[in-house]
């Protein structure tokens, strides 16, 4: 009886691993995550603008059907990245996402406060090679540290009414996405 | 042979229960840190690198992008305030406040995130085009059938999500009380 016992034990301490391990792994092990779903659709480095969903055709699930999304799959191997996006008429933002798909910084319009949404993406080790009186003289110039070489930069502008799509989606045409050489 | 019967009964056991329990905390959207107002669910940490191993691991599976907490809020209903759930062939109202934010939008899914299909191709409302009486009050049925009014059409399938996200606004990871975040109310009006 108690070694009956002593076998359930084991059986639901060794489930308890299996269920953190599985838990802890599923992130690298997904194959549909949202940068795999983009990899056939995007150049990498490059701004492009994402069909908004439809009740047929959706690239990611829950996505915002009110917004025109545009994405820029990074890759900064090559360098630090420079993101140029126009605010459009209503509302505007940035979100920043690792290659799984966390969300490590976002920022609005209204909290970017200028027409222009200006910022640079660097990984720690290239933000350290910046001359230091290049990060004064620049002080409104926006720094952003990506915790790993890769990701996602999805831009999403509001159509305050679906009549109003075409011409957010025009002002999204204009972002761009770009590698800046090493100095 | 006991030793061997014992061990293999284990093995099983714990990979059923643990697989069994991956597979329920993933389906079922379990997180940590969630900010419940009435009928609406929001995981404000999603949206930052404090996300817990669950939420990541429900995100990777189902591959979507969480709205990141600079941006907003989203806020997931699959029941009325009473407890019903969302069946797709009865009739809701969403009436009420809504919290401070710039712009909201609300947008009805099926349960695995999809736009469902409708005659008029509305899947949902934003603050701007919602229809609002003399008072700025605005009542919202969702139903299979056209309604007066603003009208979001449930294409009559079995079970819907309704998802109500705020940009810039300050509910967030600090937001404790009801009072703070008042959110519309859901009543089921027939079936």
């Amino acid at each position: 009886m108690v070694r009956a016992l002593l076998w359930v034990l084991a059986a639901i301490l060794l489930g308890g691993i299996v269920h953190l391990s599985t838990v802890l792994a599923m992130p690298q092990a997904a194959k549909q995550d949202a940068y795999s779903r983009l990899v056939p659709l995007t150049p990498v480095n490059a701004m492009v603008p994402v069909t908004t969903p439809t009740a047929d055709t959706a690239i990611m699930p829950f996505m915002d059907p009110a917004f025109a999304q545009a994405v820029c799959r990074y890759d900064l191997t090559g360098g630090s990245l420079k993101l140029l996006a126009p605010v459009s008429q209503a509302y505007t933002s940035v979100t920043f996402y690792t290659r799984k798909s966390v969300a490590y910084y976002a920022i609005n319009d209204r909290a970017a406060g200028r027409r222009t949404i200006e910022l640079d993406l660097m990984t720690p080790e290239q933000h350290a090679e910046v001359p230091e009186e290049e990060d004064v003289t620049a002080a409104d110039r926006l720094i952003i540290e990506s915790p790993g070489t890769m990701g996602l930069i999805v831009l999403r502008a509001l159509a305050p009414e679906p009549g109003l799509m075409p011409m957010v989606r025009g002002a999204l045409a204009a972002a761009t996405c770009s590698i800046q050489p090493v100095q | 042979m006991r030793l061997l019967f014992g061990s293999c009964f284990t093995l099983l056991i714990a990979a059923a229960l643990g697989l069994g329990a991956t597979w329920f905390t993933l389906t079922r959207g379990v997180a940590f840190g969630s900010l419940t107002i009435g009928a609406w669910t929001a995981w404000p940490k999603s949206g930052s690198v404090d996300i817990d191993p669950y939420a990541r691991a429900s995100i990777a599976r189902s591959g979507e992008l969480p709205t990141g907490t600079g941006d907003g809020v989203a806020f997931y209903a699959h029941t009325d305030d009473q407890g019903n759930n969302f069946d797709g062939r009865c009739s809701f109202t969403i009436s009420g406040m809504t919290p401070a934010a710039r712009y909201w939008t609300v947008t009805l899914y099926d349960p695995e995130g999809r736009l469902v299909a409708n005659t008029i191709d509305r899947h949902g409302f934003t603050s701007e085009e919602i229809v609002r009486d003399s008072e700025g009050r605005f009542a919202i049925t969702v139903a299979p059938l056209a309604r007066p009014g603003n009208w979001l059409p449930t294409g009559g399938i079995e079970k819907f999500v309704l998802v109500w996200r705020l940009y810039d606004t300050p509910i967030g990871v600090a937001t404790r009380t009801t009072k703070e975040g008042p959110m519309p109310a859901i009543v089921r009006k027939g079936c």
